[in-house]
């Protein structure tokens, strides 16, 4: 295989970035991108349940009739998100109920699908690991960086502390009510799709 | 009757699935180049959220809940942990039945949806309608209601980007931007737009 371990963990992350370049995935993305926390979690979950999902199908992949292949899969990325929901129900409840149901579709997020499909069932279970884990970690690079701009800019805060003092607090930071809604989400991924086509024109589509 | 219209509406224009909650985003922007397969994906959720809304709903109230399973004389065990793998797997099977049905029956209109159709077992906007029925606790009439609404809200939204999008064929935005950018700011700018319905409300 001419591509090394470190190419497979760190190429998702920038270059062929899951959510900018495939657009995979977004569908759970942007919802949970108004707190700095909730998209934290929401990355540590996808990109646990990626990395196992990639490492089972590719440790069974030689026993699945190509015929039912899609219901496997189906099958293996549910029990994982089942295992991560019951995980945060039972030690961080108040995340669990923040993220609603959006750990439930981590089943459906395409980014999880295209990479048992694409790679795990052709792949070695380590090298399938790492991949799941480096296109976990890409969509949770772009998932934080949604978050970082709306929560610094939409409340004033990262993380929940104050960042910058807000005037209901007798601060002098006038909070954007616009990056608390949905839209502006739809904007900020616009802008670093564009950012990240303009370093790398080969990303670029024809008209 | 107005408590399930009033369903319908916040549903469909609210909290549309695509524009508020970001469901279906991948199915959304991939196939909204062209109204007329825009209509096609649109009607093929509609019918799918009215059929498989109502029947997860059915699953969950007699057989997963806690004490749901009664009538059989277990009424102890709580099978809600099972949820997510029935659910898609009802999705699943609601699919492929009726790509059966409608190849049988309907060979016109299956011509026409049918390459949606498998792809729309992972479509979250289907599985996410279920979801928000078992987190709001609805009951069997207000979920064909919501199962209605849901799916219609997203036809309403496809339909209305595809035509964007057929008139921003002749623009001409920077590189960087053509595609997939422009894209996500027309979304932006509609689900700006769909806000404006915010105060909607029957009764």
């Amino acid at each position: 295989m001419a591509e090394t371990k470190r190419d497979l963990l760190l190429r998702p992350i920038l270059n062929r970035n899951p959510i900018a370049l495939l657009v995979l995935g977004i569908c759970s993305a942007l919802a949970v991108t108004g707190k700095m926390s909730t998209a934290f979690v929401m990355s540590i979950c996808v990109t646990v349940v990626v990395a196992f999902s990639s490492l089972t199908i590719s440790l069974v992949r030689h026993h699945i009739p190509n015929s039912v292949r899609i219901g496997i899969q189906i099958t293996v990325i549910a029990t994982m998100v089942i295992m991560v929901d019951q995980i945060l129900k039972a030690f961080y409840y108040d995340l669990s109920k923040q993220l609603s149901i959006y750990v439930g579709l981590i089943i459906t997020n395409c980014i999880v699908m295209g990479r048992a499909e694409g790679f795990a069932m052709n792949n070695t279970p380590k090298a399938s690991f790492i991949d799941g884990l480096g296109n976990g970690l890409g969509y949770g690079f772009i998932l934080m960086a949604v978050a970082f701009f709306r929560e610094l800019l939409g409340s004033g805060s990262l993380f929940g502390f104050e960042i910058l003092k807000l005037t209901s607090n007798g601060g002098w930071y006038v909070r954007n009510g616009l990056l608390l809604l949905p839209a502006s989400a739809f904007f900020l991924i616009a802008l670093i799709i564009w950012l990240l086509r303009t370093l790398d024109p080969d990303q670029q589509e024809n008209n | 009757m107005g408590h399930y219209l009033n369903i319908i509406l916040t549903s469909l224009f609210i909290e549309n699935l695509p524009l508020s909650f970001f469901l279906g985003m991948c199915t959304f922007l991939a196939i909204s180049k062209k109204v007329k397969t825009a209509t096609g994906l649109g009607i093929a959720v509609v019918t799918l959220t009215v059929i498989t809304v109502p029947i997860n709903n059915l699953i969950l109230n007699h057989l997963l809940k806690a004490g749901a399973l009664g009538w059989a004389g277990q009424a102890d065990i709580d099978l809600l942990f099972l949820g997510f793998l029935i659910y898609i797997g009802v999705i699943a099977a609601v699919v492929q039945i009726m790509e059966m049905v409608m190849d049988r029956f309907m060979p016109g209109l299956y011509n026409t949806l049918g390459i949606f159709l498998p792809l729309l077992t992972v479509n979250c906007a289907i599985f996410g309608a279920t979801l928000f029925m078992v987190e709001r606790d609805y009951t069997f009439a207000e979920s064909v209601a919501y199962g209605i609404g849901s799916g219609g809200g997203f036809l309403l939204a496809v339909v209305a980007l595809a035509g964007i999008r057929e008139k921003l064929e002749y623009a001409d935005p920077p590189a960087g931007l053509r595609g997939l950018g422009l894209t996500f700011i027309t979304t932006g700018l509609m689900a700006m737009a769909f806000m404006g319905l915010g105060g909607l409300k029957l009764g």
